[in-house]
């Protein structure tokens, strides 16, 4: 059970660890390391908006791209959404009923003018109506949206947070009683699928302990959602939701710090004689998280497939369960706009990665994305 | 309070949900904002597997009653006898059985205070008419021609054609003509957010999560006992049963394995609801196997139906003789067949079926054997199908059963056979009508065995169109006679509906139960009725 192997997904593609810059005063001044840029150092904004922008316009043929795509599936696909609009009156419908219905809910046009018809609304804030819930597309997304960003926000900085604690204790001594805890529950929790933990914990804490809800928003029986009341539902969900991608974070973290502890630059911040915190963080973390801020941005889509099951688990009435519902229910001017807005989530998410890195690797040119 | 509705820049979405930790629950009308947990009143919160599709009646909430939120002109009481509700007394039928006249009471307002009046009536019915209107329940209407108001309280209903059990269709919900306004009917707010005459009002509706519900403490009928009632939706069985085990649920439906966990739990009581959700084998008409009436009535007597209700149904259900559930006033004493393998194997080789090498049956070439389709991820119906295939191979009959999507199996229901489900327990003419008159095989979802009996077709037209009700029991019966000598169906099981609750009410019951069983079906059917146990 010593050092269990790499988590290597891109360990080979991530650039070299950069020299963290040491300002030579630090070793004669008695070992108080400056992890942070340099004083001098200020943020490079111009450049930073610079990406964002262009990112923005490359976003537009990538989102026009996926939300084709949805309308070229609702084409093709061999499900009917009458009989999904009409659930069980189906039976018993005639012919006739079934035919006007049809007519009703059909949209006219090839896929294409379909989705055209479709963009030109959506520029001007019109989504539409979704089939399944007989409501406005827009008031769909606008009472759920807050909900999915609580509880994804939370699971995020979690498992972000704990994540790379976690790693940095277990990279500082490799085989030690911490890494031989954490990196095994880790791997298991990675391969342990999220509805799977959910209805565990859900067993375990509402059922057997009692001590938390086992879903919803609020207690069955109250409407107004309180800051107590949203913490103690909001904890199982978010947990198990932290749960699912905190092993990357941590795998991640502890890889490489563990390689950056064996690097050059750090073995010459100890032989100048800094302190062990210092080195541990202000040099070997340092570089050792690069490959965790890319991380950041390719965790989103699985982040949000995560919330899909976790969301249906604890009756969480946010965007993920509409989604699930919009994909069931043949609802395709929902599935449509939810898609967008997965898409745009996870675009979001690349850019973060991008910027994060380009601010913590003094190397990397945010004009050069 | 409420979350707005927010159109424009998706980013404006974004940032502006960061803001929201003080919101109403979504779906909150925000109107009963504070009432939460306030006085003495008595609640109950009911776990429930699905919810509807809309609260709107115009779109076909609550269309066979006890929809909590509305009343119709009658209701049905505990034995499915109809009632008036809205209405002062049952119709006058005028005596060629096609004006039927409702006189509605006189004290009944909505819940924001406007009076209920015959406009309301007729507004309802009319809105379901327009074929705009996205209600795929309307064909349940087919018979109405026109509807008027006589005076503020008085209602005519005029049919195009006789039908005796139109009066079952009027525990329809009525909706509030001045509450709806101009809305879109298939889009508008009238979906979520209701105006009714009902012993409730909508609280809430939090989609996915549950549906809050709020006594009307001016309700014509008096003020419900229960003050709140909570239908929280938990999909999955397992997780509704956690969460009623938690405390979190007064009360669920749930599948007879995970009720019986808790029948000996101190303080609950398991409860059986029969009804008439039939499952049933079509036998295609048009297919030479299954269209033989040697085949169809081998296959009716060979399948061990006692078998299936114990080993699929776990005991909670009872075999199906035909679509009327033997706890049915409307059943046909008589037509009940003992399973008999040998009787069947002798009817076989009477018809010529003779066995081949191959253990299978086969006359002039034909080999006994047809397919039988299932809807995938529908367990039920999987094992039904599995314990049919397998007792009609006892005698000599190949059935290859596979599990396929409906958009496989409506185009292939020519001539494969199919695991259905259905039921109505109301009036016989629902289910009879649709599933064995000839003129309707294969129209939409009806008659899929595509069954053609001249004789059925007769009796089901007496039934529909005689008022008399001794000589609609007769029609009916004979139904179910030749339905018993010529099955076009194999019916298997009527499956019972069980539910979980905790045992601290009085005047509970349950009704016969439909095949879909929402909100309205359940011991909570009439729970505008109950009363705490002292």
């Amino acid at each position: 059970m010593t050092s269990p192997a790499s988590p290597a997904p891109t360990a080979g593609s991530r650039p070299a660890p950069p020299v963290p810059p040491t300002p030579g005063r630090d070793a004669a001044g008695g070992g108080k390391g400056r992890p942070g840029p340099r004083p001098g150092r200020r943020l490079p904004l111009a450049a930073m908006a610079r990406l964002v922008l262009r990112r923005l316009l490359a976003a537009v043929p990538v989102l026009a791209a996926v939300t084709l795509g949805v309308f070229a599936v609702a084409a093709a696909s061999p499900f009917d959404p009458v009989n999904a609009y009409a659930g069980g009156d189906a039976v018993g419908a005639s012919q006739q009923t079934l035919d006007q219905l049809r007519e009703n809910l059909a949209v006219g046009g090839t896929f294409v003018e379909q989705w055209w018809t479709w963009l030109r609304s959506v520029a001007v804030g019109e989504f539409g109506h979704s089939q399944s819930l007989r409501q406005p597309v827009s008031q769909v997304i606008a009472e759920r949206m807050v909900w999915s960003l609580v509880l994804c926000g939370t699971a995020f900085v979690l498992a972000l947070v704990l994540g790379v604690v976690l790693g940095v204790l277990a990279a500082r001594r490799p085989g030690g009683a911490v890494d031989r805890c954490v990196t095994p529950v880790a791997y298991l929790l990675e391969a342990a699928p999220p509805f799977w933990t959910g209805l565990l914990f859900m067993w375990l804490f509402a059922v057997q302990w009692g001590v938390l809800p086992a879903g919803g928003l609020t207690a069955p029986g109250e409407d107004t959602v309180t800051a107590s009341g949203l913490l103690r539902h909001l904890a199982l969900p978010a947990l198990v939701l932290a749960l699912s991608q905190l092993p990357w974070f941590l795998l991640y973290t502890r890889q490489g710090v563990a390689d950056a502890l064996h690097e050059d630059p750090v073995r010459a911040a100890r032989a100048r004689g800094l302190g062990e915190r210092t080195v541990l963080l202000g040099h070997a973390l340092r570089s050792g998280l690069l490959p965790v801020l890319t991380l950041i941005g390719t965790r989103v889509p699985e982040l949000i497939t995560g919330a899909l099951l976790i969301e249906t688990v604890f009756s969480w009435p946010g965007i993920a369960s509409a989604t699930v519902r919009s994909a069931t229910a043949l609802d395709f001017p929902l599935l449509a706009a939810l898609t967008l807005l997965g898409a745009l989530a996870v675009l979001a998410g690349n850019l973060l990665a991008d910027l994060l890195y380009g601010l913590a690797d003094p190397r990397v040119d945010h004009d050069r994305m | 309070m409420k979350v707005r509705m927010m159109r424009g820049a998706i980013t404006a979405l974004l940032v502006g949900a960061l803001a929201g930790t003080a919101c109403s629950a979504p779906g909150g009308n925000g109107d009963e904002g504070g009432a939460a947990g306030s006085g003495t009143g008595h609640s109950l919160v009911v776990g429930i597997a699905t919810e509807p599709d809309t609260l709107s009646p115009l779109l076909g909430y609550g269309k066979d009653g006890n929809s909590k939120i509305f009343d119709g002109l009658l209701s049905r009481d505990v034995n499915l006898d109809l009632v008036p509700a809205l209405a002062t007394d049952l119709p006058e039928v005028s005596g060629d059985g096609l004006t039927w006249t409702y006189t509605l009471r006189e004290d009944v307002t909505f819940s924001d205070g406007s009076p209920f009046t015959a406009s309301d009536v007729v507004f309802t019915y009319e809105t379901i008419l327009d074929p705009g209107t996205n209600n795929p329940a309307r064909d349940e209407l087919a018979a109405l021609d026109r509807v008027e108001a006589v005076d503020d309280h008085t209602v005519v209903f005029t049919l195009s054609h006789p039908y005796a059990p139109f009066a079952e269709r009027t525990v329809l919900p009525i909706a509030s003509e001045e509450a709806f306004g101009d809305q879109d009917v298939n889009t508008g707010p009238y979906n979520t957010a209701p105006v009714g005459t009902g012993p409730y009002t909508v609280s809430s509706w939090s989609r996915g999560e549950r549906i809050v519900l709020e006594a009307n403490p001016d309700h014509w009928g008096g003020a419900p006992a229960v003050e709140r009632l909570t239908m929280a939706i938990v999909p999955d069985d397992d997780a509704r049963a956690t969460r009623l085990r938690a405390g979190e649920l007064d009360a669920a439906v749930l599948p007879p394995r995970l009720a019986a966990g808790f029948a000996d739990e101190p303080g609950r009581v398991v409860i059986h609801a029969e009804s008439a959700d039939f499952r049933a084998v079509t036998l295609p008409t048009g297919h030479p196997v299954t269209g033989d009436i040697a085949i169809r009535r081998a296959l009716d007597i060979a399948v061990d139906r006692e078998a299936i209700v114990e080993a699929v149904l776990d005991g909670a259900g009872a075999v199906a003789h035909g679509p009327v559930p033997t706890a049915s006033p409307w059943f046909a004493e008589g037509t009940e067949r003992p399973r008999d393998p040998g009787e069947a194997a002798r009817i076989l080789d009477e018809a010529g079926w003779e066995i081949g090498g191959d253990g299978i049956r086969e006359r002039d070439g034909e080999r006994a054997a047809f397919t039988l389709y299932y809807p995938s991820g529908d367990r039920l119906r999987q094992e039904h199908a599995l314990a049919y295939v397998s007792d009609a191979r006892e005698i000599g009959i190949d059935i290859t059963a596979e599990s396929a999507s409906w958009e496989v199996i409506a185009p292939a229901m020519d001539d494969h056979a199919v695991l259905n489900g259905g039921g109505n327990p109301t009036d016989p003419d629902f289910d009879l009508y649709g599933l064995l008159h000839s003129e309707l095989a294969g129209d939409g979802w009806n008659n899929m065995a595509r069954y053609a009996n001249p004789a059925v077709d007769e009796q089901l037209e007496i039934g529909r169109r005689t008022v008399v009700e001794e000589e609609r029991r007769e029609a009916y019966e004979a139904v179910q006679r030749e339905l018993r000598d010529n099955p076009g169906y194999t019916f298997l099981t009527h499956i019972d509906h069980v539910y979980v609750m905790n045992d601290e009410w009085e005047n509970v019951t349950t009704q016969l139960e439909p095949h879909d069983h929402g909100l309205g079906a359940g011991p909570w059917w009439n729970i505008e009725d109950w009363q705490p146990r002292s």
